[in-house]
């Protein structure tokens, strides 16, 4: 069942050399695709237990909020509804003079914020501890540009939202961390953010991707912009192919 | 001009033909995230009432977008053949459906009246027609292409081998590259998505892959899925481009947030033109679209989705291309909810493609907080083989692992191939048989023996 050219599969995570029965896929593999499927479906809809990670990172202050989305399907269908807060919770926000507001949203994977928003946030806190941070806001429902609305409302001059990636089948559990600088609701582009994404252990760690974060505020804070006028020297580091 | 359909003693009225297409259309997220979906059911049959009863000359002179401010719109008006279209002037919409589906109208006829067909009658008719008949005229349809190798022949399913990496690793990409070729797929393109958009990658990789196919003539093409720019960069410095990849939109400000315009993509197929790559033809250009890509750039002028798309198989023809598919569940459930709506869109977009003159392609794809799963890709991906679909995707064991999301497997491809008679491209087939990857009853080895083994040895 198996193929001659096993070998391939060292060089690749692609789903490579998988054998076959007649056309189709071996029973083995059907049922390996199916359970990496089913993680990522169920953490596509799993609930979102925001109190859990609040409970992690006490004694720090946190604000447990909601978005206009109701539910999950009202969510996935209209994306705009989890970019806004609920009336409730935009009233509970009042300026403050902060650096920045660190945004934990659920996202497309409650699964990813559940295992790792806690120890993310905490590496990332421990990296940026000069920077006078808001009550750390905790969001059901949410999107990435909910952030914007809760930073303006706070006057924080930088939004950090880390947000549950959209999951794939190698990885459930991704986080994206998404930085913006002066957000204005309804009114950042993605094109004034900056993204770490595949934080996760298998992925980028939770200390080198606070790390990021960290030079990307300093970097941020030395030439006033986030996005894409603020690369991260990335150097080209494929090799050169010899077929 | 208001359309109006009475139903019993409630009179519908339809401001105009956009909203009178996007109350036809069959229900789905993105038209009713856009507030354009009928409100009822009986609403939505009301309207296809209305529609069926109106003249597709009206199509004509329709400007769904204004024509001043789109040059989409000025491509579709300036480039219709009155007289292609003269055999079918004088029916209504709904007997323009009957017309398409007689026995009578023959795959000769279908070619003649494509270049009198605009994409808002192929949207229109589409609306009155269920999957049986989507499928029934796609099949009556004949586009055939040329670059390396012959593409869109009768009997024939090709298929793009989409060896994607997170990380544009050359020998990871030569891997997928091999699996692919072992189970027999690659003869539409060898199409890379890379995973940084740059000069540097897209000329390595485009290196990499020409040099295997020239060592083994491979009768296929290759194609690194870089935005249109970087690949004319690519051409200026020398890379071996055979296909010049965009993805396009159905309206001017759609393809401006592809950061396009017709122009570009004329001066984009000249230059891939003048390296006169391509050893058996000359169409060099590969388009990908996607029902939902126009309103999620805030594009869409309050056309339904649907339309939209079609519209952006106009921009598609005007450029002759090899290869266009729909990416149709790609962009998310906000557009295309669940299988059923995956799977309407999928065969609206293979007929509107193929009735407007397309070598239509499909993406059989949906994402992870999509409500489907690979059953209901294996009812489409059967679906649009019947229909006649001129080449889906062979991603190692579904599973994209640069752009996460689940397409066809080369499995799915030998599958459909066996299951409906469907053979690779003639010249591709050809090279499989001497390479030893195919036996003479066109099924795929389990064992790698002769040249096919020592391909495996080229890994790089």
């Amino acid at each position: 069942m198996s193929d001659d050219w096993k070998v391939l599969a060292d060089y690749t995570p692609a789903r490579v050399a998988l054998g076959r029965a007649g056309n189709g896929l071996p029973t083995k593999r059907v049922l390996e695709f199916q359970l990496a499927h089913a993680r990522a479906r169920d953490a596509v809809h799993a609930p979102f237990d925001a109190a859990a990670v609040a409970e992690a990172l006490a004694p720090r202050p946190t604000m447990l909020l909601t978005t206009q989305a109701a539910d999950r399907a009202a969510y996935l269908a209209n994306p705009d509804l989890g970019r806004r807060l609920s009336p409730e919770s935009a009233e509970r926000l009042a300026p403050g003079r902060y650096d920045a507001v660190l945004v934990i949203a659920d996202g497309l994977s409650a699964t990813a914020i559940g295992a790792h928003g806690a120890a993310l946030a905490a590496a990332i806190l421990a990296q940026t501890g000069e920077l006078a941070w808001a009550p750390v806001a905790i969001v059901s429902q949410g999107r990435v540009a909910v952030g914007d609305a809760i930073a303006e409302a706070l006057g924080a001059i930088f939004a950090v939202v880390m947000i549950g990636e959209r999951p794939g089948l190698s990885a459930a559990d991704s986080v994206g961390l998404y930085l913006t600088l002066h957000p204005r609701a309804g009114a950042s582009s993605d094109a004034e953010r900056n993204c770490i994404s595949n934080v996760r252990p298998g992925g980028l760690g939770y200390d080198e991707a606070a790390h990021r974060l960290a030079w990307l505020i300093g970097a941020a804070q030395r030439l006033g912009v986030t996005g894409v006028a603020l690369k991260e020297d990335a150097p080209e580091s494929l090799p050169a192919p010899q077929a | 001009m208001a359309h109006v359909q009475i139903l019993g003693s409630t009179r519908y009225v339809f401001d105009d033909l956009k909203t009178l297409l996007a109350r036809a259309s069959p229900d789905r997220s993105g038209d009713r995230l856009a507030g354009l979906a009928a409100a009822s059911g009986e609403e939505r049959v009301a309207a296809r009432m209305a529609l069926a009863d109106l003249p597709l000359a009206e199509f004509v002179k329709a400007e769904l977008v204004p024509y001043e401010a789109d040059e989409v719109t000025r491509l579709i008006g300036d480039t219709h053949d009155a007289a292609a279209f003269a055999p079918v002037a004088a029916l209504t919409v709904g007997e323009f459906r009957d017309w398409l589906l007689a026995h009578e109208t023959t795959t000769e006829m279908l070619a003649a009246l494509t270049p009198g067909l605009t994409p808002e009658m192929a949207a229109a008719v589409s609306k009155l027609m269920r999957n049986q008949d989507l499928i029934a005229v796609a099949r009556k349809v004949s586009v055939v292409t040329r670059f390396n190798n012959t593409i869109g022949l009768p009997g024939r399913l090709s298929v793009r081998l989409q060896p994607n990496h997170p990380t544009d690793d050359a020998k990871g990409i030569a891997a997928s590259i091999l699996d692919g070729l072992f189970n027999g797929c690659g003869d539409a393109v060898i199409g890379i998505n890379p995973a940084s958009d740059n000069v540097a990658t897209t000329t390595n990789l485009l290196r990499m892959i020409d040099a295997l196919r020239q060592r083994w003539e491979i009768p296929t093409q290759s194609c690194v899925l870089a935005h249109v720019t970087t690949t004319l960069r690519a051409i200026e410095t020398g890379a071996p481009v055979d296909l010049v990849f965009q993805s396009i939109g159905g309206s001017e400000a759609a393809n401006k947030s592809f950061g396009i315009d017709l122009a570009l993509l004329r001066e984009a197929r000249d230059a891939a033109l003048s390296l006169k790559r391509g050893t058996i033809g000359d169409k060099v250009m590969y388009f990908e679209t996607g029902q939902g890509a126009a309103l999620s750039a805030n594009a869409h002028h309050g056309v339904d989705q649907q339309t939209m798309e079609t519209r952006a198989y106009a921009v598609a023809r005007a450029f002759e291309p090899l290869l266009v598919n729909s990416v149709v569940g790609f962009i998310g459930p906000e557009y295309l909810y669940d299988g059923k709506e995956i799977t309407r869109a999928g065969l609206e977009d293979h007929f509107c493609g193929k009735l407007l003159g397309l070598p239509m392609g499909v993406d059989v794809c949906y994402t992870n907080h999509a409500d489907a799963d690979q059953d209901d890709m294996d009812n489409l991906l059967t679906l649009l083989g019947v229909a006649g679909c001129t080449y889906v995707m062979g991603v190692p064991g579904a599973d994209d692992v640069m752009l996460s999301y689940q397409s066809t497997s080369f499995h799915d491809a030998l599958y459909a191939r066996a299951a409906l008679n469907l053979r690779p491209a003639p010249e591709f087939e050809a090279w499989l048989l001497r390479m030893g990857i195919l036996d003479t009853d066109g099924r795929v080895q389990k064992r790698l023996a002769g040249d096919a083994a020592r391909l495996l040895e080229a890994l790089p």
